[in-house]
């Protein structure tokens, strides 16, 4: 089995794999809805949009590796950093690792992350990092195609049969708690906004908060009180899930190292 | 992003210049392999085609993010343009500004018509503004086999990154819709 490798610890290098690890892990998520969806529309929007996310971070994750090197320490491919990295190296926020759930929990989390994604992106837009404004550019637009898709679903389910409202709620309450982690700041955003990489991701909040709220109110769903559990995805330490993710994803280069087809 | 520059006095070289429109000329040959009607130039992803150190450069631009066919199509312009004595080409992924649909050509929206894919409209500048969420009815489009505009939008995704699927009510048969975007 090849070594692991140590990926760099400077903030502007860990900022930028939590973009592309967030992307990364949503969707291996979202792709395993693959001949398991509802109906064939779905199965093909939902690998269609993991399609899209694993390609922003495959880009993501190029610009990262490259930019260690840059900043003095070793290159590292996008391959690389996909595979060959243990999980305490993953900088996902600990939302996109829990397992898919029902249709409803897909659904939900899919909206509020594509809310999220594409506040980010408009502001990673205006990156002083040309490649990475350069990659948000281009995913600023699916992230928004991504959002009408998921808000009209959390409206129809929320809004819908009193099963799907039921299974909306729980899976309000289920993944409400795993969002409050994406705003939270710490010393890697510092450094982003000082620098002009991007912002801090508490600043879009708000936004995010006013949209999501507009969809939620709209498929008839109470937003949950604040808690005060927090999950540390961001920092490397995760849940027990994604362990399983990384096991499935990472097994072919593993187990026959530079293996292609 | 490596830019590369190249130097005034590369273009204003006639040999250089000929090798340049050559190559425009192939690339108006060079399919898009999942949509094979429509070529390159047509579909508004070659951006620039410069010669720098003796090599051809052809600046392509990503349509999607994690379009599967891009690497597919940088090799048939490699393979086409070698085929034609014009190389060695390399390609320069070219991200921004980020490729929209507006930049597909008349000539290559009447083929996607011709092919019964309806081809985008106007992409909505006002598309930054709040998202629609409820249930929406997209403006009609016009069925590419009968011309009617009795259809209605089936998925918002298609078999494609780039395309979505749509019916026709009055002729019945499904068609594709290529994404404005």
């Amino acid at each position: 089995m090849p070594a692991s490798i140590t990926v760099s610890s400077h903030p502007t290098v860990q900022y930028l794999l939590r973009i592309g690890d967030t992307c990364l892990i949503h969707a291996q998520r979202l792709a395993e809805w693959s001949g398991h969806a509802p109906i064939v529309e779905e199965d093909i929007a939902l690998t269609n949009m993991a399609l899209d996310l694993i390609g922003q971070a495959r880009a993501v994750l190029t610009r990262a590796g490259s930019l260690e090197a840059e900043l003095g320490g070793e290159a590292h491919d996008e391959d690389q950093l996909a595979f060959l990295r243990d999980e305490r190296d993953f900088r996902n926020c600990t939302i996109v690792e829990l397992p898919r759930g029902d249709f409803a929990v897909t659904m939900l989390r899919n909206c509020a992350l594509a809310i999220f994604l594409k506040l980010l992106w408009e502001r990673l837009a205006a990156s002083s990092d040309a490649e990475l404004a350069a990659i948000a550019g281009k995913a600023v637009k699916e992230a928004r195609y991504h959002q009408e898709h998921a808000s009209g679903w959390v409206v129809r389910l929320g809004d819908g049969t009193a099963e799907s409202a039921a299974r909306s709620k729980a899976a309000l309450v289920l993944l409400w708690p795993y969002f409050a982690e994406i705003f939270d700041d710490d010393a890697i955003d510092d450094a982003a906004a000082a620098s002009g990489l991007g912002p801090r991701w508490s600043a879009l909040a708000d936004d995010w908060r006013a949209e999501l709220g507009a969809v939620l109110a709209a498929a008839k769903l109470e937003p949950p009180a604040e808690r005060a559990f927090r999950s540390t995805g961001k920092t490397g330490v995760h849940s027990e899930h994604l362990g399983y993710v990384l096991a499935e994803m990472q097994m072919l280069q593993r187990t026959y190292p530079g293996g292609v087809w | 992003m490596i830019d590369a520059v190249v130097m005034p006095s590369a273009r204003a070289d006639p040999g250089t210049h000929e090798r340049r429109a050559r190559a425009w000329d192939v690339l108006r040959d060079v399919n898009d392999p999942e949509v094979p009607v429509i070529s390159v130039v047509d579909l508004g992803i070659v951006r620039d085609v410069t010669v720098e150190d003796g090599e051809l450069v052809v600046a392509v631009t990503p349509t999607y993010s994690g379009c599967p066919a891009t690497e597919a199509i940088e090799e048939s312009i490699v393979a086409a343009l070698d085929a034609a004595g014009l190389g060695p080409t390399r390609i320069r992924m070219q991200r921004a500004p980020a490729w929209t649909s507006d930049w597909i050509s008349a000539q290559g929206r009447a083929k996607l018509h011709a092919y019964g894919i309806a081809p985008p409209g106007p992409v909505d500048r006002e598309a930054a503004a709040p998202l629609r969420f409820i249930a929406r009815a997209p403006a009609p489009l016009a069925c590419p086999r009968c011309a009617s505009t009795n259809t209605e939008r089936l998925a918002a995704f298609g078999a494609t990154a780039c395309k979505a699927l749509w019916r026709c009510r009055a002729c019945g048969e499904p068609f594709e819709h290529f994404k404005p975007i």
